[in-house]
């Protein structure tokens, strides 16, 4: 298997070559020109967290002060949640206008096309999404520190664009992953509807840690969203924070700042290894 | 001239299932550099499996797919530059004007931003679409998509371009417009694969072609040669606008003991029509099966005569006409979608 080989080769090495970010950047720029041309997608981006932080924010006013963890209400406590759940969103539906693509042929012309990889294509939905994730945070922080939650300081800004880069990488990647193995757009539309609010409920997004019974903490702590959400929770309670802070006492032990950025990162790869495998062997 | 001795697409002893199902059972072709070749089957006989095993698009299970003399399984990146492939629908994004897909399309082939600007501007003026080209291509009309397709499928100046039913669903003017396109290419030394369910598009295209039915190669050679092949004359005779079948089975068993009359076939799809086949050695055939008709009470109601044509070749290795095979695939489709 000769051709496998080289494929695999070929696969590792293009991310050096300008053929292979011109590829990138000309489908990246396709999805911009989607979004300038149909800006609803980005005007409900932005209004549904603002409603999420509104209306949640607004459900747990009159809880008693402190439960949350100390010195924070809940409005504190949400917005973390939100931004978390509002990138994770955006990346689980990036693989649905891929498999449109697929289902109407467009694909195909990217198929028949002199890729130097065809993981370009994830990349660049990735890139998109991740853009988008970016400013959609960008909102939230600045709505959330009009409500009164404050803000993170400046490179806690900076570590929070990270976190919420890493985990829409991998969710994108899954995303796209599931766009290219799945049958058809309805498999994809349900299984996205499926995985979407447990996956939010079984993470911290809403609710501490301590509100859990034993086996949802176990779940809530393997969640790759707690990954994100505590980190960046810290760094609103925080302004004097450092790497090796611990974030959330799990189950399995303590889980410092540091330590979920490299789960954060070992999830994109695992991730990135499985796209690349289903795209090896769905298409020729 | 070293191109000329490695055929531009090579298939020998190609096989390709899905599941259970074959699509391509026995398909084994060549096609010159430089010409226009076509392959002509009804729906479902394995054509478009076929095309997308040389463009790279399915995996064969066996055989040998060549391009430019580079097998296509073991370096498909080196024959997707070679090759322009113009899938059957039209899969433009709508949202993007005709120049950003054609620009979409350059970056893909990674081309240099003026070589792009200036290819564009050739292809654009090529097919006519330069008054369009900025507007999205959601407004286009039928014929102006699959031009635009076909702009695309040019872009990057394949030694191949491969058309995939290219004037399925278009108007007559359309189709006139893309099959004069088509000889242009040819003179420009670009060799063209297509595929089509309409005789008359390969008929009047094609150099050669290949019949498939059924996943397999049925016949194959220029067109001349197919229906010499097939020889005799047809003449199709009505007993009646719309004969019922056993008037049909009738005349059928009348005509057929004529001796120059070498076949005869009831032709449901015509209103129950006889097609037969003579050896008329220069002699009056139509006036002889009149009087014969006559002498056992029958009339005619009317009839024509014609040199065998590439359908008389299908029916000739099939025994039934590509109108009947198009009826059949479409019956067993929908009937599939009831379960």
């Amino acid at each position: 298997m000769t051709a496998t080989a080289s494929q695999i080769q070929s696969s590792r090495i293009p991310f050096l070559t300008a053929d292979f970010w011109q590829e990138t950047f000309a489908l990246t720029r396709r999805w911009f020109i989607q979004l300038k041309r149909r800006p609803t997608t980005l005007l409900v981006g932005i209004i549904q967290p603002l409603l999420w932080l509104i209306l949640f924010g607004a459900l747990f006013q009159n809880a008693p002060a402190g439960i949350f963890g100390a010195g924070q209400n809940y409005t504190q406590f949400l917005g973390a949640g939100v931004i978390v759940f509002t990138a994770f969103g955006g990346a689980l539906n990036a693989g649905v206008p891929v498999i449109f693509d697929r289902e109407f042929g467009f694909l195909n012309r990217l198929l028949v096309a002199p890729l130097t990889s065809r993981f370009s294509i994830v990349l660049a939905s990735s890139l998109f999404i991740v853009s988008l994730a970016l400013v959609q945070t960008a909102v939230i922080v600045g709505a959330d520190y009009a409500f009164g939650a404050g803000i993170p300081n400046g490179p806690g800004l900076a570590v929070v664009a990270l976190i919420v880069g890493l985990l829409v990488l991998g969710f994108t990647a899954l995303s796209l992953g599931l766009a290219f193995a799945m049958p058809g757009h309805q498999q994809l539309l349900a299984l996205i509807f499926l995985l979407n609010l447990p996956l939010i409920f079984s993470s911290t997004a809403l609710a501490p840690l301590s509100f859990m019974p034993l086996w949802l903490r176990w779940v809530a702590s393997l969640n790759p969203l707690t990954f994100a959400i505590e980190p960046i929770r810290h760094l609103y309670r925080s302004n004097d924070w450092s790497f090796a802070d611990v974030v959330l006492q799990a189950p399995w032990g303590d889980l410092t700042l540091a330590g979920s950025l490299g789960l954060l990162a070992g999830f994109v790869v695992v991730s990135v290894l499985l796209v690349q495998r289903v795209l090896r062997k769905s298409l020729a | 001239m070293v191109m000329s001795d490695t055929p531009a697409v090579l298939v020998q002893q190609l096989q390709k299932r899905y599941g259970s199902t074959p699509a391509v059972v026995d398909v084994s072709f060549q096609v010159g550099s430089g010409q226009i070749y076509g392959i002509l089957g009804p729906n479902g006989a394995g054509k478009t499996t076929t095309l997308h095993c040389i463009c790279t698009l399915l995996r064969p299970d066996a055989g040998q797919v060549e391009v430019c003399g580079i097998p296509v399984q073991e370096n498909p990146k080196a024959v997707r530059e070679k090759l322009g492939f113009v899938a059957q629908e039209v899969a433009l994004d709508k949202v993007l004007t005709g120049r950003e897909l054609l620009q979409l399309q350059a970056d893909l082939y990674h081309m240099p931003r003026p070589l792009a600007q200036e290819r564009i501007a050739t292809v654009l003026q090529l097919l006519d679409l330069t008054d369009r080209a900025d507007e999205r291509t959601g407004t286009y009309s039928g014929g102006l998509r699959k031009r635009l397709d076909l702009a695309a499928g040019l872009l990057h100046q394949p030694q191949v371009l491969v058309l995939d039913e290219p004037t399925v669903g278009l108007d007559i003017q359309s189709r006139l417009v893309i099959w004069d396109f088509l000889r242009q290419l040819k003179n420009m030394g670009i060799t063209v694969l297509l595929s089509s369910h309409y005789l008359e598009e390969i008929d009047l295209l094609a150099d050669r072609v290949a019949i498939i039915d059924r996943g397999t190669v049925i016949a194959e050679g220029t067109p001349e040669e197919l229906k010499a092949r097939v020889g005799g004359e047809r003449i199709t005779v009505k007993l009646q606008e719309f004969a019922p079948k056993e008037l049909a089975e009738r005349g059928a068993a009348l005509l057929g003991s004529l001796p120059f009359v070498q076949q005869v076939l009831i032709n449901s799809a015509q209103g129950n029509a006889l097609n037969l086949v003579v050896q008329s050695n220069g002699e009056d055939p139509l006036g002889k099966i009149r009087s014969h008709l006559q002498a056992h009470g029958l009339e005619l109601f009317s009839s024509t005569q014609s040199r065998p044509s590439l359908d008389d070749v299908y029916l000739a290795a099939t025994g039934q006409t590509l109108l009947d095979a198009e009826l059949a695939a479409a019956e067993a489709a929908t009937g599939k979608k009831k379960k």
